[in-house]
């Protein structure tokens, strides 16, 4: 049980990283100032969740390491965040799109985990769903202004859904350990969120005018550690690298 | 097609009790999103309790030009302040 309640928080903390740390790369480079705060307290509050979710893997698995440990010192193929996470940040719209896409999945999933028979893992969710229902009210604001906004935002935002779409599919994927967490309680089966988030996303989505692709083909091994892209390797060398040249570095 | 998005100027009330106070500006494209970013600009620090916000071109502002009339003759006009009373302690500021 404690080595699948390991995985399954290493897959919670490992998509606040690394989204955090892909959202990060926008500071001092939007196109506002305005979104540029705004994107950088979302991606500090994704690194403070990673915080909790870590720590508390680190805790449970009970080799010692810390969440900073998890963090800088595990390599490629020990993480288990969604692909989605780990792609490039495109555009300003891209960025946005994808963010919607992970937020209101994590907001399902943390009004779930609120309810989860492991306390710790309710207390995280607790603190973390009131930063993420400002989160997906922001980027789904967003996608709507941008889908229906003028005639370049909606396309370069329908070609940002055509891109991630398919990379959706992965955070409803079930495995045995979804099924270990299913059954002790503590995380829900992430397929029996789907229908909540279809809704979801039909909503924004038609208010923002873009059309969803229909061929729900999905690319995965992310959560699994099976395969990552090529580019979570450039996050991590980015990431590490001081870590990793400087052993035990701290300030 | 203009490129700037509007100004607003926002207002924070720092905790229940007070009135809102200004405390800057900034651009968005409409009410809502104003609201958004002067949460993300000016709350970061947990600065407040409630914001209002309103975009720049509603405000009408006195002309500084005018401040002789406009304020002048009230210098003048010491008698307005309530200076000439003995407040007792327990009443606190005023």
């Amino acid at each position: 049980m404690s080595a699948d309640l390991f995985e399954f928080l290493c897959r919670m903390g490992d998509n606040t990283l690394i989204l955090g740390h892909r959202v990060s790369e926008w500071c001092g480079h939007s196109p506002v100032l305005e979104e540029d705060i705004a994107l950088a307290n979302t991606a500090l509050d994704l690194i403070g969740q990673t915080q909790l979710w870590l720590g508390l893997a680190g805790e449970v698995e009970g080799q010692g390491r810390s969440a900073d440990d998890l963090a800088f010192l595990r390599d490629a193929w020990d993480f288990r965040n969604v692909l989605l996470v780990e792609l490039p940040n495109g555009d300003f719209g891209q960025t946005l799109m994808r963010q919607f896409l992970f937020d209101a999945w994590q907001e399902l999933m943390l009004g779930a985990l609120k309810e989860s028979s492991d306390a710790r893992v309710a207390e995280i969710a607790e603190k973390a769903s009131k930063e993420v229902a400002y989160h997906v009210e922001r980027s789904g604001d967003t996608v709507i202004g941008l889908g229906d906004g003028t005639e370049e935002s909606h396309q370069r935002m329908q070609a940002a859904l055509d891109y991630l779409y398919p990379y959706v599919g992965e955070m409803f994927e079930s495995d045995a350990v979804d099924a270990a967490m299913a059954k002790a309680g503590i995380a829900p089966d992430p397929a029996s969120l789907r229908d909540a988030y279809d809704a979801r996303l039909a909503q924004v989505m038609a208010e923002a005018t873009l059309s969803i692709p229909d061929d729900r083909f999905a690319h995965a091994g992310g959560r699994t550690g099976r395969m990552h892209t090529e580019h979570l390797g450039h996050i991590l060398s980015t990431m590490q690298w001081l870590q990793r040249a400087y052993p035990g570095a701290t300030w | 097609m203009k490129n700037e998005w509007p100004l607003w100027e926002v207002f924070i009330r720092g905790q229940h009790g007070l009135s809102h106070r200004h405390v800057g500006s900034l651009h968005a494209p409409d009410a809502e999103m104003a609201v958004k970013n002067a949460r993300d600009v000016y709350t970061r620090r947990n600065e407040g309790v409630s914001i209002w916000v309103v975009e720049a071109k509603h405000i009408t502002a006195t002309n500084p030009g005018e401040k002789g009339p406009m304020f002048e003759p009230s210098e003048s006009k010491i008698y307005r302040h309530p200076t000439f009373f003995d407040i007792p302690d327990d009443v606190g500021a005023m």
